[in-house]
């Protein structure tokens, strides 16, 4: 079963502080959308009025068009998975499953049948009469996993699910997910605070900060074409270079000049620009380290991460401005050494000072 | 400052040799020292007194002398003694009238009165307060309540022209009257061992259950009763362990009447043995009464625990 959700001009408040302003959103029937954002920018409250856990106050939540911002959590069709799995601690897992199920009072023998898919699907049949204190954390996991399941929801909600597991499990885990999104093509919606699941995830990624929707997009779109300086700043690590920069606009396209006279040619559209003060980004794999004297701007290396297939160079430019590059694995810089830093035009981002962002033009 | 960073390198062995550290949970007599204080007094006044009330129960004791030695003699006397028996059934079914009541209705009430709200926490430090009272200030409220002609009983039921049941004189009722006070006293602890125990219980268990369609009976009886059972069957055997221990009430509002009907075995204790000076008597009463309580507490104990699962 699966759904499409609308949410509609949603406001939410706890007390005078405003969690959720006016918000719009539209989910189409099998996606896996993730919503993504800092602590606190309200994704977990929006996730809990989908659930029917926060009430709306004011706007419209709908799943398949039918209003549902007024029903009972149980009789909206979702099923949820929480960060601290809330399992009945004094219930077999098997009577976890059941006890949804059993509510609405459906036959033993479906119930039976669901519980053995879900625990095929789940591997994990020889966990059904144990309890969940005598599970480990990624088995806990997959029963709260098994218990949304077995309920065949019109839309998977997942509230943090893989914060409390260690990264080896996190990384496994992640992955079949997606398998059992491929596999079962609900809707599902994911909340993170982590950008690696979101990328790794998401269909699309909806990214939120401070009670908006800043971008929603496919994870490419999001990490390639910010729309915002938030977005641009809080997807991908390490976090993309920022520097001030005055333009130049004589040209087609703009050129960003530095304040000691470094100069980047972009290939972003010199009109559409305004004259005010911009921010001008570039991602460090954007950033080739290339000999002194051979790139836009020269930088002493202060700091060097080998990551392995690459290695990040932070270096220091002449005016005082940080900006990581990007060189091989196998690098030979070290620390102290002057290079030469080479910035991809056709990769350069320019944010006015609302925040807005432009982009080179799609190839 | 330097030099002292620096000393325990002077300290340590030389490269390569490495000495076992030591254990810090190794048992040490200077521990002991940690526990004596308590030991000394635990000992002093109460495995002392156990063991002497045990040897004094054996023997034909009077205030003056420690007399012979008569075997199970006492024992054989308290059983053919018609008040000690009657004692004994009175206890009991003043622990059969107090016991459940106190545990339900503390659950009922702390159900009631677990919310944030004003009137929730005014409520329960109401329900909270008589407990602070001593017995005196409590069995002098009820006999006002309870006395007849005069008392609040009375004076309702007079509005309707009804006329009172005598919850101090008449023979049915006296035990019932006395359990009335015993629960007003005694339900401000297991109400607030209740409202620890249910806000112990995690939020997203209820959120979880209110996505699985649980109605409140359900939520009730699959996640809230199950998550306090330790609590029920502690209030449980507390409660059993101080109400078989009944004494002030029944002395200071019937003083054991009417007819030794709400005489209980703490009464009766000391009838024999600070008035009627029959300590060895008296030694055996108290020996029949902590078997009592020893049976009720573990057979509570035992039977909840192997119908219940093991969490």
């Amino acid at each position: 079963m699966t759904a499409d959700i609308e949410i509609r001009n949603v406001n939410k408040h706890f007390g005078a502080m405003a969690v959720l302003e006016d918000l719009s959103l539209s989910i189409k029937a099998r996606e896996f959308i993730v919503f993504l954002g800092p602590s606190g920018c309200g994704k977990s409250t929006l996730l809990r009025m989908i659930a029917g856990l926060e009430t709306v106050d004011s706007g419209e939540i709908a799943i398949n068009n039918e209003r549902i911002d007024h029903l009972p959590p149980g009789k909206r069709g979702v099923a949820m998975v929480f960060q601290s799995y809330a399992l009945y601690p004094h219930m077999t897992v098997r009577d976890n499953l059941a006890f949804g199920l059993e509510n609405i009072g459906m036959s033993r023998e479906v119930i039976d049948a669901r519980i053995n898919e879900a625990a095929r699907i789940l591997e994990m049949p020889h966990l059904l009469e144990r309890k969940p204190g005598q599970l480990s954390g990624g088995q806990r996991q997959r029963v709260a996993i098994g218990r949304a399941i077995v309920k065949e929801p019109k839309a998977f909600l997942f509230d943090e699910p893989l914060s409390n597991l260690d990264a080896a499990l996190r990384t496994r885990t992640r992955l079949e997910l997606a398998q059992l999104h491929q596999r079962l093509q609900s809707t599902m919606i994911f909340v993170t605070h982590d950008q690696v699941e979101a990328m790794t995830l998401a269909d699309r990624i909806v990214v939120m900060n401070n009670r908006r929707i800043e971008q929603i997009g496919s994870p490419m779109e999001i990490y390639e074409r910010p729309a915002t300086k938030f977005v641009a700043g809080f997807v991908g690590a390490p976090a993309m270079n920022f520097v001030e920069a005055t333009l130049d606009r004589s040209a087609e396209n703009a050129a960003a000049r530095f304040a000691d006279g470094v100069s980047v040619q972009t290939e972003i559209v010199s009109n559409q620009l305004s004259d005010c003060k911009h921010t001008f980004g570039i991602r460090s794999e954007d950033v080739r380290i290339v000999a002194a004297g051979q790139g836009n701007a020269d930088g002493v290396v202060e700091v060097l991460e080998r990551l392995g297939e690459r290695t990040l160079v932070y270096a220091r430019l002449g005016d005082g401005q940080q900006i990581v590059g990007s060189d091989a694995g196998n690098s030979r810089i070290a620390v102290g050494h002057k290079v030469g830093l080479a910035f991809d035009g056709q990769k350069s981002h320019l944010f006015d000072e609302s925040g807005r962002a432009w982009h080179a033009r799609e190839a | 400052m330097a030099d002292r960073l620096t000393m325990p390198q002077t300290a340590m062995p030389a490269a390569g040799v490495r000495t076992p550290s030591a254990d810090i949970y190794a048992p040490q007599w200077r521990n002991f020292m940690f526990v004596a204080p308590f030991l000394f007094f635990f000992t002093t006044l109460l495995v002392f007194p156990l063991l002497w009330g045990m040897w004094l129960s054996f023997h034909k004791a009077d205030t003056f002398s420690s007399g012979n030695f008569i075997g199970l003699g006492n024992y054989v006397r308290l059983f053919h003694d018609k008040v000690f028996l009657q004692s004994v059934w009175n206890t009991f079914y003043f622990v059969l009238l107090t016991v459940p009541t106190l545990a339900l209705l503390g659950l009922f009430l702390a159900l009631c009165l677990n919310r944030r709200t004003r009137t929730a926490a005014v409520l329960r430090t109401l329900f909270f307060s008589s407990s602070v009272l001593s017995v005196t200030i409590v069995t002098l409220i009820w006999r006002i309540v309870f006395i007849p002609n005069v008392g609040l009983l009375s004076t309702i039921y007079g509005w309707f022209g009804a006329t009172a049941p005598a919850f101090i004189s008449d023979p049915s009722l006296a035990m019932i009257g006395i359990a009335i006070a015993t629960i007003w006293w005694c339900i401000g602890l297991p109400m607030m061992l209740f409202l620890s125990a249910l806000q112990q219980i995690p939020q997203d268990i209820y959120e979880a259950a209110a996505l699985d369609n649980a109605s409140r009976w359900q939520t009730l009886r699959s996640i809230t009763l199950p998550s306090i059972k330790r609590t029920f069957i502690l209030v449980v055997i507390i409660q059993i362990v101080l109400q078989f221990q009944l004494f002030g009430q029944a002395w200071l509002m019937t003083r054991g009447g009417p007819n030794n009907l709400t005489k209980p075995i703490v009464l009766y204790i000391y009838d024999t043995a600070f008035r009627r000076w029959d300590l060895g008597l008296g030694a055996a009463a108290s020996e029949i009464l902590f078997i009592l309580i020893l049976i009720a507490a573990m057979a509570q104990y035992l039977v909840t625990r192997s119908r219940g699962d093991q969490t």
